[in-house]
């Protein structure tokens, strides 16, 4: 009896730990939110940007000087840091569903073929697409991009997806497989899209490559945030079941857990998640690559404490590279895929270093 | 009883098991052996209900097992497969509590934590509860995955129980192989059914009730260890020259194997394309 006591220890120790950890990636994202808020070519102080949002709320009311940011700050900056969050914490949550499902850590959304499928549905449209101008009215065409990359990448994993799928079973290797292939065959398809374009295009396209959260409005968010957000709530409940496929699948199953069922609706999920977010975005890399990571080295392999560490953690780092593609270049705006991959690349290389000289391979 | 009834499973041409049966019933202790490739581990994969027989059915409690929820099935029987690979960062305690999984609602309770560490201590693992999986040696994996399958059927549910291991014994010392046998023994006597592919006919004899000797897909002969282990059986089988000693004062035969037993390897064809060799007299 006495020593049950010790292994509650050891488990409640555990549950601090993730708990600690929740605690302060959430304070590191509320401060990474005023921070976001506050910069820009236009500075919101904090306390400014609170009273406006009192006032909004119908709870305060503030000086008329102040009324002037209002505009900047409810129709320009939030629904961004808004779009940031999801972004980063539907990446990283997208990354470690897969990393677990194909137990291989450098598993990343873009293998199930999703924000490649998107971005040559993006890039199709935009070049190819200029003829839908004369039938379509203007509203329709804003919202038939997103709409088009949305369905691009839905498509792509589900084709992916059947080639590696055999009498009602999924192979994850030759999902991983068929994955690089058609990666590769829309790499291809892009480039021929970007060798017909016209330099105005050239342009619209650049941002589908290297994606950015910039130009977001509510009217957007309002369709796709939703979305990801209850996909990216629908997939952290995989956590014990991904847990239970660490240790492989046939294992899973003999745990009592419908692998096969469940794979399916991750897959679907995931795609979803990142299908939403691409369409938003553009593609922005290494997110849900690195974030899952390196939540794994500081807090172990359990998923439970894992998708809610590395959701956190991912909004932090797409709100900080957002602010940084936001303020380097002032008035203009770096792409902030270029600043995840610029920051991510070097700092996956250190972590594979890292672990290399610890003998961890 | 959890039973396999007729069980054939094939594989283009090739039969990988043909038209075994086998059968255990609750709280006895069935061992397997048999060369390799003779379709142990599929027989096993076939009870543990995660491979479909293309011929024959098997059977938990008179219930085709493909007609069990996953669930339900998983309360009642675990399974320990031969080489359970794990590349993340778990401790032993979690990767115990996933045994756990069949019985857990969303947190770990208290019956659980008490199972895991009943199953830590039966495997000789309770000090490592909190090393990372990933620093353990091989015998220390090993034995926290028997730890994990044990933990499973820790349950007050009614219903019999099964276990089924796949060489728990790999990568483990002598010590540790005779305490990762007497847990399972042990389990036999809270009822639990054990089967078990086991490599060395000792163990099979000083642990099971009834051991099931399986070549090239077929049933070879079954029954109690003193029906079925012969000087003829060891020759044709697995092709060593043994002599079995069995005295008066003790009740199970031990086997001894002569040196340099294995005949050499250019007097055997490759298995199934001629059966005369194994029938002719061995030299010497």
């Amino acid at each position: 009896m006495e020593s049950t006591a010790a292994f509650a220890v050891l488990l409640h120790r555990q549950v601090q730990k993730t708990v600690l950890a929740i605690v302060i990636a959430a304070l590191a994202l509320a401060v990474i939110c005023l921070v976001t808020i506050h910069a820009g070519a236009i500075q919101i102080p904090p306390g400014t940007a609170l009273g406006l949002l009192a006032e909004q709320l119908g709870l305060a009311s503030v000086d008329e000087g102040m009324r002037s940011l209002r505009t900047i700050l409810i129709d320009i900056r939030l629904p961004r840091v808004a779009l940031g969050i999801l972004t980063g914490a539907g990446l990283a949550v997208a990354g470690v569903t897969l990393q677990g499902l194909f137990r291989n850590p450098l598993a990343d959304p873009g293998l199930v073929g999703v924000s490649t499928g998107a971005a040559t549905a993006a890039a199709a449209f935009i070049v190819l697409g200029w003829p839908l101008a004369e039938y379509l009215s203007a509203p329709v065409l804003r919202h038939a991009l997103p709409v088009a990359a949305f369905a691009g990448g839905l498509l792509t994993t589900i084709v992916i997806y059947m080639v590696a799928t055999r009498e009602g079973r999924t192979d994850v290797a030759t999902l991983l497989l068929a994955g690089v292939a058609i990666n590769a065959m829309a790499g291809a398809c892009i480039g021929l899209l970007v060798f017909l374009s016209a330099e105005s295009e050239l342009r619209d396209l650049n941002f589908w490559m290297l994606g950015s959260l910039n130009g977001i409005t509510w009217e957007r968010l309002v369709f796709a945030g939703p979305l990801i957000l209850a996909a990216t709530i629908a997939l952290m409940r995989f956590a014990r079941m991904l847990n239970a496929l660490l240790l492989g699948e046939v294992e899973a199953r003999h745990l009592g857990f419908d692998v096969e069922r469940s794979k399916r609706c991750m897959i679907l999920l995931v795609a979803l998640t990142v299908g939403a977010i691409v369409a938003l975005t553009g593609a922005i890399g290494f997110v849900g690559l690195v974030v899952p990571h390196l939540v794994r080295l500081m807090m172990g392999a359990d998923h439970r404490a894992l998708y809610p560490v590395s959701a956190l953690l991912g909004a932090c780092l797409v709100l900080l590279a957002d602010l940084f593609a936001r303020i380097i270049v002032v008035p203009a705006e770096l792409p902030i895929g270029i600043v995840t991959s610029v920051l991510g690349g070097p700092f996956f290389l250190w972590l594979l270093l890292r672990q290399k000289a610890q003998g961890a391979f | 009883m959890l039973a396999a009834e007729n069980i054939s499973v094939i594989r283009g041409a090739k039969r990988i098991l043909d038209q075994v049966s086998a059968a255990v019933r609750p709280g006895e202790f069935l061992a397997v052996i048999g060369p390799n490739g003779a379709g142990k581990s599929t027989l096993l994969h076939v009870l543990a209900g995660s491979l479909e027989p293309d011929e024959g059915a098997s059977l938990l409690d008179r219930r085709t097992l493909s007609a069990w929820p996953a669930r339900d099935l998983s309360r009642r029987r675990a399974v320990l497969t031969q080489s359970p690979s794990l590349g993340f960062a778990l401790t032993a305690l979690q990767l115990v509590l996933i045994g756990r999984s069949p019985h857990l609602g969303s947190h770990p309770g208290r019956a659980d934590l008490r199972a895991a560490e009943a199953a830590m201590k039966e495997a000789g693992v309770a000090h490592l509860a909190e090393r990372s999986y990933l620093t353990l040696s091989g015998g220390e994996r090993q034995r926290v995955h028997i730890a994990r399958v044990l933990s499973q059927l820790h349950t007050d549910e009614p219903g019999d129980r099964y276990l089924l291991l796949d060489e728990p014994t790999n990568n483990l010392d002598l010590g540790h192989q005779h305490l990762a046998l007497s847990a399972a023994r042990r389990m036999t006597e809270r009822g639990v059914g054990i089967i078990a592919i086991l490599h060395d006919p000792n163990h099979a004899v000083a642990y099971a009730d009834r051991i099931h000797v399986l070549d090239r897909g077929r049933t070879y002969a079954e029954g109690a260890a003193s029906e079925v282990m012969s000087e003829k059986m060891m020759s044709e089988v697995f092709e060593v020259r043994a002599r079995i000693l069995r005295e008066a004062a003790c009740e199970r035969p031990y086997i001894v194997l002569s040196p340099g037993a294995k005949r050499s390897s250019a007097m055997i064809k490759p298995k199934g394309e001629n059966d005369v060799h194994r029938h002719e007299p061995l030299p010497g």
